[in-house]
């Protein structure tokens, strides 16, 4: 790795940082503007609830409370629950579910993209068959049904009539409990990768340097696999980019459906109790992981493409 | 010795407008050390009859009939001995045993459009090297080695430094000498240049052009050019095919065809071939445009073209002529058969050719 493209790496790390502090100042002031307050309680007196807020600083101005707020941040200290489990840390409720959510979520990433590729170079090998002709409709049907429809049509399927899999998620057997889930969100990237790598792959099958590499007495299979398929697969790495996001949505959903004691369900539970360290902490963590996340597909994509790569190296 | 023999060839594509035929029986020869040009509008069939040579037609082409003979000449190699030279007819060949035996080892070719014919992911060292150690099984020391030969031979200065560049580091013209290694890279003994100047600036045209040249006499290969531009062909051609519609209509030495040229078609491409001599300020075109060949011809497509048609040129499509006093040239035109109106060709390209001769 030359200086220069570890002086690219740092300015790309230092503006990941800083989108960061701008989405918890936006997260902050969202959760603060929306109406409602943990201390929903009709038990409890004016008193009792002014001493809460006292208790948790919740009585100081917005912005003092901002500032608290990054402080113990940026020591680990998300702070505390109010209203899901009373006075336990944040922390404490989120990092057990971490694992759980996203093993799921980059299995899901992973054998959908896998799958999606695969399809994808299959069909435009076979363009214009019945082979091409199925997989077009199975991308179309993926893109077009939403994942909490395959995953209620897989659990009637494998979870009732052919009981193989649990319906509701078992932590004592998580990778048994995880496959419906895992098909059921990688079914919508396998739908968005297949449709986009075969269409890319098309273009390149079709293009001058492929008649070439053909002329050159390669063979077939060595013409797809060294010419073909990294040309091809570089615009289906800037899509990755929207599938997570589809995929991170999506998961939310599924973890409801399936039981999942994932972060998804822990946030919905936050916003319905108004638990804003929860909520804010949750959302937090998957804005990390969608900007961490851009971050390594742009860096992936000046590995794989030497023209960006030598672009904003010299 | 004829190395490439093409006989009575026809292709056709099949497309939703119906069957086009493409390529409606041409004969062709190509002799070893020679340069023959293959001329004609956008359309007339010239890069489809190469890319039927190669075998790389696209997928909904058809050879309907015809042969191409490729001759082996007998070789020696220090492995194998004696390897018995033979003629195959590329036509029948398996797509396998054409890419094991024909494309790059036999016949290669060169591309039109330098800047989109390179991998633009791959390394330059790797794509010159790839044919090499795939084809050859080459180890990977010795096809480096002949890869910076082969960049040194093409005229790319600091070779090994290129080696590590990737297409889009490189000029035009440098992608052409690039592309010219590749196709140099198994020793080939047919060189196809499919219109190997036309993306390329005037001022590296003629380098590239001077390069073939010279690389076709140190490496002794017979090579075909295809191109629309006469000027290319009077520098570089022995023998001037001229294509129209799919067919060969005129054949004959570059002198015949530049200066006794005696299709109208041909009239009409050298007229139309600017130059500053002449006092005209319009420039010529052929009138029309070419025949859509998804329809079926009846009598000479170039009729309807043609100001100087034969009422039989509606009727019948004319054979190959031969004209007298030659052995070479040959025309497919009614104007050449003995009962036919004595016609002479346009005055202008009459004193083009005389201004031609004078230099």
């Amino acid at each position: 790795m030359s200086i220069s493209t570890l002086k690219y790496l740092g300015k790309r790390i230092l503006i990941a940082i800083i989108t960061l502090f701008v989405i918890v100042g936006i997260l902050f002031l969202m959760l603060k503007l929306m109406p409602g307050t943990p201390f929903n309680d009709e038990k409890l007196s004016e008193i009792q609830k002014a001493q809460l807020y006292a208790k948790y600083g919740l009585d100081q101005p917005v912005i003092i409370q901002f500032f608290t707020y990054i402080k113990n941040m940026m020591a680990g200290d998300f702070g505390t629950s109010f209203g899901i489990s009373r006075n336990q840390p944040v922390a404490n409720l989120i990092l057990p579910r971490i694992p759980i959510s996203f093993g799921i979520g980059i299995a899901a990433v992973i054998l959908g993209t896998i799958i999606g590729i695969v399809l994808g170079i299959y069909a435009a090998k076979h363009k214009n068959t019945a082979a091409d002709t199925i997989a077009t409709l199975f991308s179309v049907l993926g893109v077009s049904v939403p994942s909490f429809v395959v995953a209620l049509l897989l659990l009637l399927i494998f979870g009732v009539q052919i009981p193989v899999f649990p319906v509701l998620f078992d932590t004592n057997n998580i990778i048994l409990a995880s496959i419906l889930p895992v098909i059921a969100l990688s079914f919508g990237v396998i739908a968005n990768v297949g449709r986009f790598t075969r269409s890319e792959m098309i273009n390149v099958l079709s293009s001058d340097y492929i008649a070439l590499a053909e002329a050159k007495g390669l063979d077939t299979k060595l013409v797809i696999r060294k010419h073909a398929i990294r040309n091809a697969l570089i615009p289906v790495i800037t899509i990755l980019g929207p599938i997570l996001v589809n995929l991170m949505t999506g998961s939310m959903v599924l973890e409801q459906i399936f039981s999942i004691p994932g972060l998804g369900s822990l946030l919905v539970k936050g916003i319905t109790v108004n638990d804003h360290n929860v909520v804010l902490a949750v959302s937090f963590l998957y804005s990390i992981l969608y900007v961490g996340l851009m971050l390594i597909i742009d860096i992936l994509y000046g590995i794989i493409d030497p023209r960006i790569r030598i672009a904003k190296g010299e | 010795m004829k190395i490439l023999e093409i006989r009575d060839l026809h292709i056709s594509f099949k497309t939703d407008n119906g069957k086009v035929r493409a390529i409606r029986g041409v004969n062709l020869d190509l002799n070893k050390g020679e340069t023959i040009a293959i001329v004609g509008e956008s359309g007339s069939g010239k890069s489809v009859t190469t890319k039927a040579i190669m075998g790389i037609l696209a997928g909904n082409g058809v050879i309907e009939q015809g042969s191409i003979n490729y001759t082996w000449e007998d070789d020696y190699s220090e492995e194998v001995g004696k390897i018995e030279g033979k003629t195959v007819d590329i036509v029948q060949l398996t797509k396998e045993e054409l890419q094991r035996d024909i494309r790059g080892r036999k016949i290669a070719m060169v591309f039109q459009d330098p800047m989109t014919s390179l991998n633009p992911t791959m390394t330059i060292g790797m794509q010159v090297m790839e044919p090499m150690l795939y084809n050859y099984k080459m180890d990977k020391e010795h096809a480096y080695q002949k890869a910076l030969e082969l960049l040194e031979l093409v005229g790319i200065t600091n070779a090994k430094k290129r080696m590590k560049c990737y297409p889009h580091q490189l000029s035009g013209g440098m992608r052409q000498r690039i592309v010219i290694a590749i196709a140099l890279s198994c020793d080939p003994y047919v060189l196809i240049c499919d219109e190997p100047t036309t993306a390329l600036d005037v001022t590296i045209q003629a380098k590239i052009l001077e390069l073939i040249k010279d690389i076709q006499k140190k490496k002794d290969l017979s090579v075909i050019y295809i191109t629309h531009d006469l000027g290319v062909v009077a520098k570089v051609a022995d023998y001037v095919n001229v294509m129209y519609a799919g067919k060969i209509v005129e054949t004959g030495t570059i002198d015949e065809i530049f200066y006794d040229p005696q299709h109208p078609y041909t009239w009409g491409l050298l007229s139309a071939m600017p130059d500053l001599d002449t006092d005209d300020s319009i420039l010529y075109t052929i009138p029309g445009s070419p025949p859509n060949l998804a329809k079926e011809v009846q009598g000479d497509v170039f009729a309807p073209r043609n100001k100087f048609a034969l009422n039989i040129d509606y009727r019948l499509e004319p054979p190959m002529f031969d004209v007298e006093g030659s052995n070479t040239h040959k025309v497919a035109s009614w104007l050449m058969h003995p009962n036919a109106p004595k016609i002479e060709m346009p005055k202008e390209l009459k004193h083009k050719i005389a201004k031609m001769l004078d230099n």
